[in-house]
């Protein structure tokens, strides 16, 4: 469904992003797992063309993407949930949910949609008026995340939607991603909880330093040695 | 008693001009962060082309409101075209430079807008026929007319449908998406260049109606005559609260009425030392007390913006 091949990110003369190249299947979840500046959240903003990649070719269902500016990704079925949650601070919770089906017309569909979103979070169905900027960092990722959903995504690109959040948040967040996923939703999963990631997804990138340097089916990097070491701590 | 009564009523007549001005600063301010010292020149061109259209039309024979009518419809579209014709060659370019360059840029905008008006319209002060018939009403000793009233009740009907148009549309939705994160906005599907040119288009149009008013009211106009009064306008969006649609509105009341009361009382208050005339200074007064004590303006204090 994705096919990323040799992208390259660089900010002035620093190459944060050294040509990657991974794919994520139609369905299935993948996670991008490294330690803080390895690149991960570099190569989302260029997949969600927030900045302009210095090389390399994104393939979506087929075609390229990166020639689009990123107001029409989200039409060709991609939604980002950004590192850090980025709500609206000053919207309520609703009006977060509805900014998410901003690109969408079929208007009695949205309103269901957001019962649906709603029930998947009660805690923000209490907060419904509340301003966005008010709410807590796991309300606010769990705002995120459902204003994703709210554009009918095919493909979700989380990034590390367990940042800052208290273990029991983080379970519940990837409660919710774990479900989404269940639903057949396409995921690709950026987090340095590298153990949590790899636990929820089918497969695993592992970066380092701008590069992919360990590529395999998620249980088995689990159990390598290695990786072990280096991110799961031990 | 008297005096102060209708310092009051002048007060909020040319607060309710100077409101619809500032919303203009404060749109494109809350959007992206550029103090378009142009607004004020667009405001200026809003009543030159009306004075032109009126006049015009004057002898055609047309009933007065319909040519009063045209004169104010025509100067929004060519504000609105201005505004828009200003971000698209001046501003987009250098969206991503550093902030002095559209600063400096703004102030050139400016200075290439009163020339060109000076061109046009010459250099001298143009007075506009009297053509409303004034009606004045008395009120406990103090008196208004009826272009006072017309001024003020459509600055609360522009105002008005703004707050709904920013509320409840979804281009307003998306306007206040994109002031508060314009990355994540874009990703949500919203054409932030598109937003971007609509603050422009909208604030200009505000501008037009402010210039209409401002050309019936003193029954004046000329070409520098934006400067002062877009200085003005932005002292009225920085004591609001820059970015802040609300606080432009309340801060151009406040300030038209400080400068109405200023300049009843500045007799008064040095001893005849300073007549009326002086009330320019209350403006900048104000606008140096807030930058000091509060430059975030009496709206400005955010809460809420943790993210
Ligand atoms: N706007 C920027 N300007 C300059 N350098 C940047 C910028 N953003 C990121 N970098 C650099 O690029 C490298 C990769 O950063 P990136 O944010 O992609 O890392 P990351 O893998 O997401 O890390 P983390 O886990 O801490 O979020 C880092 O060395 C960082 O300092
Ligand atoms: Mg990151």
């Amino acid at each position: 469904m994705l096919e990323v091949n040799g992208l390259r990110v660089s900010y002035g003369g620093i190459q944060a992003v050294r040509g990657i190249t991974f794919h994520v299947n139609e369905g299935e979840m993948v996670a991008l797992i490294g330690a803080n500046g390895a690149g991960k959240s570099s190569t989302l903003r260029a997949l969600s063309r927030l900045l302009d990649p210095a090389g390399g070719s994104v393939r979506y269902r087929g075609s390229e993407i990166l020639a689009l500016p990123p107001h029409r990704l989200v039409e060709q079925g991609i939604a980002l949930v950004p590192e850090g949650r980025g709500v609206f601070p000053r919207m309520t919770c609703i009006e977060n949910l509805r900014m998410g089906a901003y690109s969408r017309n079929d208007k009695s569909a949205v309103e269901s949609d957001l019962e649906h979103v709603l029930g998947h979070f009660p805690r923000l169905k209490e907060r419904a008026q509340q301003l966005a900027g008010t709410l807590s960092g796991g309300e606010q990722q769990m705002l995120a995340i459902g204003r994703a959903l709210m554009s009918r995504p095919k493909l979700m690109l989380l990034d590390e939607p367990s940042m800052g959040l208290a273990p029991i948040m983080v379970q519940k967040i990837f409660e919710v991603i774990r479900a989404v996923a269940a639903d057949g939703m396409t995921i690709l999963l950026v987090e340095q909880n590298a153990k949590l990631a790899l636990e929820v997804s089918q497969r695993g990138y592992v970066m380092e330093s701008g590069e992919i340097t360990v590529t395999d089916e998620s249980n088995k990097l689990l159990a390598d040695p290695k990786v072990r070491a280096a991110y799961l701590g031990e | 008693m008297d005096t102060l009564l209708q310092q009051l009523i002048n007060g909020i007549t040319l607060g309710a001009v100077y409101a619809l001005v500032a919303l203009g600063y404060t749109m494109v301010y809350g959007i992206i962060g550029l103090i378009n010292f142009a607004h004020g020149e667009v405001v200026m061109i809003g009543t030159m082309v009306a004075f032109t259209v009126i006049v015009s039309l004057a002898g055609s024979g047309m009933p007065l409101l319909i040519v009063l009518g045209i004169g104010l419809v025509v100067s929004v579209i060519v504000c609105m075209v201005l505004g828009w014709a200003l971000e698209r060659v001046a501003y987009r370019p250098l969206r991503h430079a550093p902030r002095l360059t559209p600063l400096i840029t703004a102030i050139g905008m400016s200075i290439v807008l009163q020339n060109v008006a000076m061109i046009i319209w010459g250099r001298n002060y143009i007075t506009f026929p009297p053509m409303i018939e004034k009606i004045i009403y008395d009120i406990g000793g103090a008196s208004f007319t009826n272009v006072q009233v017309a001024i003020v009740s459509l600055a609360a009907v522009m105002m008005v449908g703004l707050i709904y148009l920013v509320h409840r549309t979804k281009i307003g939705m998306a306007m206040r998406a994109t002031a508060q994160n314009p990355h994540v906005a874009s990703l949500m599907g919203v054409d932030i260049n598109r937003v971007i040119a609509m603050a422009f288009v909208i604030g200009s149009a505000l501008g037009a109606v402010a210039g209409c008013m401002v050309g019936s009211y003193y029954e004046i106009a000329h070409y520098q005559m934006g400067f002062m009064l877009g200085l003005k306008a932005f002292t009225a969006a920085v004591l609001g609260g820059i970015g802040n649609l609300a606080g432009a509105m309340a801060g151009g009341i406040l300030l038209g009425v400080i400068e109405a009361l200023g300049a009843g009382y500045i007799g008064d208050l040095t001893g005849d030392f300073l007549g009326s005339h002086y009330q320019d200074i209350f403006a900048f007064i104000v606008l140096i007390v807030v930058l000091m004590f509060r430059p975030s303006g009496l709206f400005g204090e955010r809460t809420g913006d943790r993210a």
